[in-house]
C-alpha cells in the first residue's frame, strides 16, 4: 500500500484553490487577481490528475487537465489583455477604481 | 522515498501558494507562483502523469507566468506594485478562507473512495489504473495514449480484453482548438493600444 494516498493529493489541491480563493479576493491588483485564478484552476487539475491515478477512470482525469490547463492559458492572455486595456485608458490597475460601469 | 519527495513538493506548492497570498509585492507574488506552478508540475510526475507534467512546465511556467510577468513589466509604475490590502480585509478573508478550507477537508475526508470503484468498472469497464509508469517497459509515457484519446481512439489496455466503452476526445480537442485560436485573435484586438486619457485628467496614484 503506498503510503500516499488519495487524500494527500486532494489536501494540496484544496490548499490551493483556497488560496487562489482568497488571492482573487482580497488583491487590488488585477494581475495579482489573475494570479488567484491561476492558482484555482492548478488545485484542479491536481485533484483531475489524482483521481485519474487511484481509482479505475484511468486517463480521463489526465485529458480533463489538458483542458483545463489549454483553457486557463487562453484564459489568461484574455484577461492581460483586458487589463492592459484598462491600464491605458485609466493609467491604473486597482481593481478598486474598475467602476466605470456602477449604476 | 516517495514520501519524502511527495513532502517536498507538497510543502512547496502550498507554501507557494500562501506566500502568493500573503506577499503583497505583485513581483514577488509572480515569483512564489512560478514555486508553486513548478512543484505542481512535479506532483503530477509522481502521479505517473509525465505528459501532463510536461505540460505543466511548458505551457504553465513557460507561457502563463511569463505573459502575467509581461503585464506586471507593462502596468508597474512605482506605486502599483506594492498596492496594500487593507489590513481588516485580509483577516476576515483569511478566516472565511480557512472556513472553506475546512469544509473541503471534511468533505474529502468523509467520502470513501474505494468504495466507488467497482461500481465505475461494473459501468464502464476498468482501464488498468496503473496509469503509464516509468516501470512499465511494454507501455512507455501516457503520451502515445493520450494522443490516441484526443484523436477519437481509445488504447487503454482492459484486464480481461474488452475493448474500453468509453468515447475518445476529438469533439472537445476541435472545440478547444477553435476556441484557443478565438481568444488569440482576440487577444491581440483588445491588446492594442488605441488611446490613453490625457494626463491632466488622470487622478493622482492610490
Amino acid at each position: 500500500m503506498d503510503p500516499v494516498g488519495l487524500k494527500h493529493y486532494l489536501f494540496v489541491g484544496a490548499m490551493l484553490f483556497v488560496c487562489g480563493v482568497v488571492c482573487m479576493a482580497t488583491k487590488r491588483n488585477t494581475i495579482g487577481m489573475l494570479m488567484g485564478v491561476e492558482l484555482v484552476l492548478n488545485g484542479a487539475n491536481v485533484n483531475f490528475v489524482a483521481l485519474s491515478r487511484h481509482t479505475p477512470l484511468g486517463l480521463d482525469g489526465q485529458i480533463a487537465s489538458m483542458f483545463v490547463i489549454v483553457l486557463a492559458a487562453a484564459e489568461a492572455a484574455v484577461a492581460l489583455a483586458i487589463a492592459l486595456n484598462f491600464y491605458n485608458n485609466h493609467l491604473s490597475i486597482d481593481v478598486d477604481r474598475a467602476d466605470d460601469l456602477r449604476g | 522515498m516517495g514520501v519524502l519527495v511527495f513532502t517536498i513538493f507538497a510543502l512547496a506548492a502550498c507554501g507557494g501558494a500562501l506566500a502568493v497570498v500573503l506577499s503583497q509585492n505583485v513581483v514577488r507574488m509572480a515569483f512564489w507562483l512560478i514555486i508553486s506552478l513548478s512543484s505542481v508540475a512535479g506532483l503530477f510526475f509522481l502521479l505517473n502523469a509525465d505528459f501532463v507534467g510536461a505540460t505543466q512546465l511548458l505551457i504553465y511556467v513557460g507561457g502563463t507566468v511569463v505573459l502575467l510577468i509581461f503585464g506586471v513589466m507593462l502596468t508597474a509604475q512605482g506605486p502599483y506594485t506594492n498596492l496594500k490590502t487593507n489590513p481588516g480585509e485580509m483577516v476576515l478573508a483569511l478566516a472565511v478562507g480557512g472556513a472553506v478550507f475546512a469544509m473541503l477537508v471534511a468533505a474529502f475526508t468523509g467520502v470513501d473512495w474505494d468504495a466507488n470503484s467497482d461500481q465505475i468498472e461494473r459501468k464502464f469497464g476498468s482501464a488498468s489504473t496503473q496509469v503509464a509508469g516509468y516501470n512499465q517497459q511494454d507501455e512507455g509515457s501516457s503520451v502515445r495514449r493520450m494522443g490516441a484519446a484526443l484523436s477519437g481512439i481509445r488504447t487503454e489496455s482492459l484486464r480481461d480484453g474488452r475493448n474500453l466503452k468509453r468515447p475518445g476526445y476529438l469533439l472537445p480537442f476541435e472545440i478547444v482548438s477553435v476556441h484557443l485560436l478565438v481568444v488569440l485573435v482576440g487577444a491581440s484586438y483588445l491588446a492594442r493600444a488605441k488611446r490613453r486619457v490625457a494626463p491632466s485628467q488622470s487622478s493622482p496614484a492610490a
